[in-house]
């Protein structure tokens, strides 16, 4: 079971390293690099949302924020790509800070209609703005990554590895920040404010923390998404991604590590494969989520962790049994 | 420990704790007690820095700590469990308290993502912390249990150790015994007194009056947000003022 445990991550690692192999479909290997970008900025939702318990309805403005960073930067100001990636953290960190406090002074639903108020700002200045974000025209000609050495990141496939790499990277980076005390304040957080301040935790300092994390995973998957899809509109901004990455961490498993990355990536291999059906594959999607959401609420992950909880109850129960029978003490 | 005077706070006009003058005595267990809806809750909550008194003064060893945040008076060594303790049910009991011990800590997210040496000292000291204080509760059993799976005395006495990870210096308890039966509630005084004989200075309200009559050294008496009696529980036992509040004999006599 442990070894299994270890063993699980780079086992997937693995797949997806391989995958490319197996697929000779570039069209394939662009969805997958799509779903990667936004398996990435879901994970960081998953860190607010999921690990801390603050529903940030801004997380998809911040991940058009990181996209049109590099856009911008690299298109109208001729900045190297990688350094327009990095300076879309910087922005990310810089209005997060802006934001955070603020926004982080409301509770529970008020924080969520707060931080959609502020996700409709971002959108109307990217759309409105004009001078710098070209508005409704969008941004052409984002050039794609260079290369790093002798790897290049023009054809599908490097793509592809490329955002596999940086979604193994926030992945393991995560990994660290959940299951370390700095996870366990925010889980502490989550669980009751009253009860972790009264340990001494910090609650307005632990929030502004784990949102800044979070919106920094968002706007550099947005960095990303603008290399790989090299066109930027302002519907980028719109809320519908922030509901698609919620959906994703919800189907997966909200407050797991897991969760977010298994939703981001079935739930657009369902809509794919549900393609045939054209404008009629909704038809069957909104039931399959709604019946998700009704019969497994805490996700995929959950599902399967109920699942194991469920077999080693079973298992101490009839080791019980067996001691009770054989007249062994049992106290 | 704690010197509390002229201590109050109105909600819309109605002062729920009402110029309330008194000390908790170090080393000592000082109760609490009062009809419902006396005021003892927000008591608590205003000087363990939930909520911020209206007037009045606090201080703590001498030092003033009127106006701080709950995070501040933890780090102060002032320790409280609520009537309910929300627990992580899906983690073990030991992974709900490991963060108990996290304001002596100084990992950072640094330190976090590059795990270096303090992230792992750290770790371990909250951890074994952890141990320490489930098995001072007499829970080492249940240590690797889901916090789902245990009952409701085995969650009180949860709640007490992880408000003792902080290593407090006063420890506030807001109904410790709620919903425990004769029994339970008898294991748990003698973990009060435990705790006590542990330097631990106690403050606790209660509902069950013989487990008070029992345990306290000092028991102060609020009704309607004013403090009618202090003493010790002979006192107390005697003092017609309390006898008035919890029979009502004044409002009968006027009915």
């Amino acid at each position: 079971m442990t070894y299994a445990r270890r063993l699980a991550w780079p086992a997937v690692l693995a797949l997806g390293i391989v995958l490319p192999l197996a697929l000779h479909n570039d069209y394939l290997l662009t969805v997958m690099s799509t779903a990667f970008i936004f398996a990435l900025a879901t994970i960081g939702m998953n860190l607010l949302t999921g690990y801390t318990g603050q529903f940030n309805l801004a997380h998809g403005g911040f991940f058009a924020v990181g996209a049109y960073t590099v856009g911008v930067l690299t298109v109208d100001h001729l900045w190297p790509f990688w350094l327009a990636f990095g300076a879309a953290g910087l922005v990310a960190i810089v209005l997060g800070l802006a934001i955070g406090p603020l926004s982080l002074r409301l509770r529970g639903n008020y924080f969520a209609i707060f931080t959609l108020c502020v996700g409709y700002i971002m959108f109307l200045v990217i759309e409105k703005w004009d001078s710098v974000t070209h508005g409704v025209v969008g941004i052409i000609g984002i050039p794609s990554p260079p290369a790093i050495g002798p790897v290049s990141f023009d054809s599908p496939r490097a793509l592809y590895y490329l955002t596999l790499a940086f979604l193994a990277l926030g992945m393991w980076l995560m990994q660290r920040i959940v299951n370390s005390l700095v996870g366990y304040t925010f889980i502490a957080v989550r669980n009751s404010e009253p009860l972790a301040q009264a340990l001494g935790i910090n609650l307005m300092v632990t929030k502004v923390s784990a949102f800044l994390i979070s919106v920094c995973y968002a706007s550099f998957a947005g960095g990303l998404y603008a290399g790989a899809v090299r066109f930027l509109g302002p519907d980028l901004a719109a809320i519908d991604h922030t509901f698609d990455m919620t959906m994703y961490m919800v189907v997966g498993g909200v407050g797991t590590l897991a969760g977010p990355l298994i939703g981001a990536l079935a739930v657009p291999w369902v809509t794919e494969n549900l393609q045939f059906l054209q404008n009629y594959r909704f038809v069957v999607f909104g039931p399959l989520l709604i019946a998700l959401l009704i019969f497994v609420p805490n996700g995929l992950v959950g599902l399967w962790q109920a699942i194991w909880a469920r077999r080693a109850a079973r298992a101490e129960r009839s080791a019980q049994a067996s001691r009770t029978v054989s007249g062994e003490p049992h106290a | 420990m704690l010197d509390i005077d002229n201590l109050g706070i109105s909600f819309g006009g109605l002062a729920a704790v009402n110029a309330v003058t008194t000390q908790i005595e170090a080393g000592r267990v000082n109760a609490i007690i009062g009809p419902n809806g006396a005021g003892k809750t927000t008591f608590f909550n205003l000087i363990s820095g939930v909520l911020r008194p209206g007037t009045g003064r606090i201080l703590l060893r001498g030092e003033e700590v009127t106006g701080l945040r709950a995070d501040q008076m933890a780090r102060r060594g002032v320790a409280r469990t609520f009537q309910t303790t929300t627990l992580f049910e899906r983690a073990t009991v030991l992974d709900n308290l490991i963060v108990g011990h996290r304001l002596h800590t100084r990992t950072n997210l640094w330190d976090v993502l590059l795990r270096t040496r303090r992230c792992r000292a750290d770790e371990r000291a909250c951890r074994e912390k952890a141990r320490e204080v489930l098995d001072f509760v007499g829970l080492a059993h249940v240590e690797a249990r889901p916090a789902a799976g245990i009952t409701q005395e085995e969650r009180k006495r949860v709640a007490i150790a992880l408000a003792l990870a902080t290593e407090p210096a006063l420890l506030l308890l807001d109904e410790p015994a709620g919903g425990l039966n004769p029994e339970e509630t008898d294991a748990l005084g003698a973990l009060i007194r435990k705790l006590a004989k542990h330097d631990i200075t106690i403050c606790l309200v209660e509902h069950k009056m013989q487990m008070i009559m029992n345990l306290a050294d000092k028991i102060l008496v609020l009704d309607h947000g004013e403090k009618i009696a202090e003493g010790t529980p002979a006192e107390i036992r005697a003092n017609q003022a309390v006898i008035d509040a919890y029979l009502g004999s004044d409002h009968a006599e006027l009915h």
